[in-house]
């Protein structure tokens, strides 16, 4: 939706504050930085971070009901993966525009197309959690009495984590980096200053400096449910040491 | 939904604009986007397959095979086409080093998972005929790899020619993408209907990839995977194979 802006000269109107590294356009000024890293850098850093959670936070419930639901009635399982697959395979690009038209430039058109994204890896991964419990600990369940519901809760559920959170892991990383483009549609997130330095000249301070921060966000974050994943899951960590 | 027909009309008249300048038709960016995305997937198979297959053939580096793929994936396409484009100018060199950056790991992992999981009583066994290490591979480990392999590529792939036409985005002219980021141009129902071309486009990269890596895969192993199918046995889980 939104253009490139004629791509003028070299270096932006950063009135007072340029120096001579902002104005010709070095590689990197930390000056730059430090000063509009309030302004700037981080607003788009925390709307990135949000439009990622409310993404993926959304994208867990349903894919958690579609796959309880295909765990129960198997034959939903191919036509969920069929839609999920398609929807998985349409670059981001095109979804964001195809989803602009009805919906309108918004963060409604913004977020289905985010949370569209993580149910293939959701469904696929929690299914498959719920999958690998073996039938032995299953017929223990039953001969406990334990009711449907209770065997889910406390059983199935319980031993699907590690596979529940590898998924968690894989949309996070997938929606942070799609994250970028949703300033095509909706002014948020790091696409927004990589997309204004892009117009600038391309400004390089403000391409390193968004561009890095994308990065180190999908890295952070990835980390961080490892160890998430490790701390959920103990038994695992023993039975491989 | 007037905006889809002109869309879809936009599509019919392959990208001409009424009374506008004279632009490269749809078909045109259609077959560029390919050229391009072609060559950076060909550079990435000639990397990865090779150092994946080998890791997997020696069981060695897995820590570096499995990570690969998750950091492959945690990189932002817009964000590595930024930073190229700081360091190095953008053009068509600067594409397809992001396109290889971003395809390589993807192949590796899967690559490696491959051939590090072939059954080993079947690699005992072909030992056992007296097949040497090279033989190994080329006849047993590989071929039993293929599907695996090919899932990577084909991961690999659709994520190339998204990364292509995001390159536009970015001021890099030359995809399907050049229609999206030029909306003064070619209107809304050009930008869309664009994006239905780039939709098609990479689910058609898809269904070609996935054809051919059926076609590819050894018959006996088509019968095994339709009986883990049927029983319900699992086979790969879902997170190895996955993206």
């Amino acid at each position: 939706m939104t253009m490139l802006a004629a791509a003028g000269p070299v270096i932006p109107n950063y009135a007072a504050q340029s120096s001579s590294c902002e104005v010709d356009n070095h590689l990197f000024c930390w000056r730059w930085v430090a000063h509009n890293w309030g302004p700037v850098l981080w607003p788009a850093l925390r709307q990135h971070i949000l439009l990622a959670l409310v993404a993926v936070a959304i994208g867990f419930v349903i894919a958690m009901a579609l796959a309880l639901a295909a765990h129960r009635y198997g034959a939903l399982e191919r036509p969920t993966t069929i839609v999920t697959t398609t929807l998985y395979t349409i670059p981001g690009i095109a979804l964001f525009e195809l989803l602009a038209a009805p919906v309108g430039l918004n963060v409604f058109s913004a977020e289905i197309a985010l949370v569209s994204y993580t149910l293939l890896i959701l469904f696929r991964n929690i299914l498959a959690g719920l999958r690998s419990v073996p039938a032995e600990v299953l017929d223990a369940a039953e001969g406990t009495g334990m009711s449907r519901t209770q065997t889910l809760l406390r059983v199935e559920l319980p031993l699907a984590l590690p596979a529940i959170v590898a998924g968690l892991r894989i949309a996070v990383v997938t929606i942070i980096a799609l994250a970028t483009i949703v300033y095509i549609i909706y002014d948020r997130g790091l696409g927004v200053p990589i997309h204004r330095a892009l117009g600038e000249g391309p400004f390089k301070t403000e391409l390193i400096a968004a561009g890095g921060l994308a990065i180190a966000l999908a890295l952070l974050a990835d980390g961080l449910l490892v160890l998430t994943q490790r701390m959920l899951t103990p038994w695992a960590r023993a039975r491989a040491g | 939904m007037h905006e889809f027909v002109q869309a879809f009309r936009f599509i019919a008249h392959n990208g001409a604009v009424a009374g506008g300048p004279a632009l490269p038709s749809l078909s045109h960016l259609a077959l560029e986007t390919l050229k391009v995305g072609a060559i950076g997937v060909a550079i990435s198979v000639l990397i990865s397959v090779p150092l994946g297959v080998w890791l997997g053939h020696v069981h060695r580096g897995s820590f570096i095979a499995i990570n690969l793929g998750n950091v492959g994936r945690a990189l932002p396409s817009l964000a590595v086409l930024a930073i190229g484009d700081a360091f190095l100018g953008l053009g068509l060199t600067v594409v397809e080093l992001a396109l290889v950056i971003l395809a390589v790991p993807p192949i590796v992992t899967n690559a490696y998972l491959a051939v590090d999981g072939v059954d080993p009583d079947l690699v005992d066994a072909a030992r056992g005929m007296g097949m040497s290490g090279w033989q190994v591979l080329a006849r047993v480990e590989l071929p039993l790899a293929v599907p695996l392999i090919f899932a990577g590529i084909r991961t690999a792939a659709v994520f190339v020619v998204s990364t292509t036409t995001i390159a536009s985005l970015a001021g890099f002219s030359g995809s399907l993408g050049d229609v999206i980021a030029n909306e003064t141009s070619y209107h809304f129902s050009g930008v869309l209907g664009a994006a239905i071309c780039v939709a098609a486009l990479a689910l058609a990269v898809e269904g070609a990839l996935t054809l051919l890596q059926r076609s590819l895969t050894p018959r006996g192993l088509l019968m095994v995977q339709r009986e883990h199918v049927l029983g319900q046995a699992g086979g790969v889980p879902a997170t190895r194979v996955n993206v």
